[in-house]
């Protein structure tokens, strides 16, 4: 079997393990149906309501990107600055890791008085969530610049703004991809946190409404379109690095050890 | 080139530390000077200071009659570790300094071409730094250097990394692109072999006080080969050099301790 076949058939294999042993579970009758639905049966509800989940999915996925969107705008800038400005890292980067320690779910109320139910408020606690790794992955991989390629670039009259954008930026792109995945991931459950504490759409919504009513089946349902969207996401970032940084040794086959 | 009583203090824990006590050297253009001495005698010091990368705390360093107080750019300049940009390919990274230079690219792509198939590395134009082998990244690294046709070329142990053959290869190909384009060039090395094969006159530098401790005369006839670093002329040079650093024990004999 090749390396590809197995990266895939090996995961796929335990997924239908897993859903074989689930169904007969469900269908053995220990459970009633709003403990534990069937596979086939939440199938047949996500069915039947696909047009108002895929409707509710763009709300949130759009709440994912403009918060990740926001995160890489404000996170990449906010890095540099620590980086280049001793006073600024001083006076900043302490603050900023503590906030990291504030429970984002107990700011998202916050962000409703301040900002009101809707877009604006859920944009923002996605944000709060994503924007970290960020500041941290583009930090560590601007410092992480090697003194000689500095020079090499000095000695032949570069600008600090060359030094820059020449030399410390592409060396940071590699660290940079890896915030951003994590980023990623961050943004989908800052979406759902802001849902959850209020709105009137999105598949947090769709997710309470049915926690309410008891249809678990399109609680799963909901759930599910939850993990298509992130493992979407990661995948277009992992895309993205891979189309960015050709020489990264990331994009390397892995190399076993005999 | 003239360096005039250049001295450099660093500011350590435990106070200053003089890396480099009053350094003067003359260099002529074309010539082909080596700085040998041991780890911590201030001879990279000295080299950063001549591009202007590092200020010296007294003291000053001229190229082509003009006080350096800042990097001038016209200088290529080497170190023991490629430093290739992992993210050019290998013309783009041999391009670095007319890019920086804001130079048209397409009239310097020829040259650029040039000096890499000079170093035997035409075909690999498109390739990555990861995809070559140490010697070859060290070439691209020298091509870099010299793209600019700089006047002045600067040299940290560029082979201190390679392997004993590619590092006579390269020794063979320095001496032949040097004998071909007759930059100055201020090559830092810790091998005494090296430093005499390549050189019209060898630097030696003593630790501690970190300053110029004889400079050689070299009059060997060029090309030179590995063959000839056998011969009793060579070594007379070699012996020499390394009497220097046994007096200041720097190299200290095996059997009397």
């Amino acid at each position: 079997m090749s390396p590809r076949t197995a990266a895939w058939l090996y995961p796929a294999a335990t997924i239908v393990v897993i859903l074989v042993a689930w169904e007969l579970a469900a269908r053995a009758g220990y459970f009633p149906r709003y403990i534990l639905p069937s596979p086939s049966g939440i199938a047949a509800r996500f069915a039947q309501m696909h047009a108002l989940i895929f409707k509710e999915s763009l709300f949130t996925l759009q709440e994912t990107l403009l918060g990740f969107g926001l995160s890489v705008l404000i996170g990449i800038p906010l890095g540099m600055l620590l980086v280049s400005s001793h006073t600024f890292n001083r006076a900043v980067y302490p603050l900023l890791v503590a906030s990291q320690v504030v429970p984002k779910i107990a700011i998202a109320p916050l962000f409703l008085v301040w900002f009101g139910f809707g877009m604006v408020s859920n944009v923002l606690i996605t944000f709060l969530m994503a924007f970290f790794p960020i500041v941290i992955a583009a930090v560590v991989g601007l410092q992480a610049t090697e003194i000689e390629k500095l020079y090499v670039a000095r000695a032949a009259g570069a600008s600090n703004f060359q030094l820059f954008w020449l030399v410390r930026l592409p060396n940071a792109l590699p660290s940079i991809f890896g915030g951003m995945k994590v980023s990623i991931t961050l943004a989908v459950v800052g979406a759902l946190v802001g849902e959850f504490v209020a709105a009137e759409h999105g598949v947090g919504r769709l997710i309470l409404s049915a926690s309410g009513n008891m249809d678990t089946e399109l609680l799963f349902a909901g759930i599910f379109a939850l993990v298509v969207i992130g493992v979407v996401l990661f995948l277009v970032m992992e895309g993205l690095e891979k189309l960015a940084l050709p020489w990264h040794i990331s994009q390397r086959p892995f190399k076993e050890l005999t | 080139m003239e360096i005039a009583d250049v001295s450099k203090e660093y500011m350590t824990g435990d106070g200053p530390l003089r890396a480099l006590d009053k350094a003067s050297l003359q260099v002529r253009d074309g010539e082909f000077v080596s700085i040998v001495g041991p780890s911590g005698c201030g001879k990279s010091t000295l080299m950063l200071i001549t591009a202007g990368l590092v200020a010296p705390s007294s003291g000053s360093v001229r190229v082509g009659g003009a006080q350096v107080r800042a990097p001038y750019g016209d200088v290529g300049i080497v170190f023991q570790d490629a430093t290739l940009y992992e993210w050019r390919r290998v013309l783009e990274n041999v391009l670095l300094p007319v890019d920086i230079k804001k130079l048209p690219r397409e009239k310097f792509r020829q040259r650029a071409l040039e000096l890499l198939e000079l170093v035997g590395l035409q075909g690999f134009e498109r390739k990555y730094p990861f995809e070559l082998s140490g010697g070859m990244r060290q070439r691209v690294a020298l091509c870099r250097a010299l793209v600019h046709d700089p006047s002045l070329l600067l040299m940290d142990e560029p082979f201190g990394a390679l392997d004993a053959l590619s590092r006579e290869q390269m020794n063979l190909e320095l001496q032949s692109i040097w004998q071909g384009h007759r930059k100055t060039v201020l090559f830092i090395t810790h091998s005494i072999t090296e430093a005499v094969f390549l050189s019209d006159r060898v630097v030696v530098m003593s630790p501690r006080p970190a300053r110029i401790g004889a400079i050689l005369d070299i009059n060997l006839p060029r090309p030179r080969s590995f063959d000839f670093a056998e011969t009793p002329e060579f070594g007379r040079y070699a012996r020499e050099i390394r009497g220097m650093f046994e007096s200041w024990g720097v190299l200290r004999s095996g059997q009397k301790r």
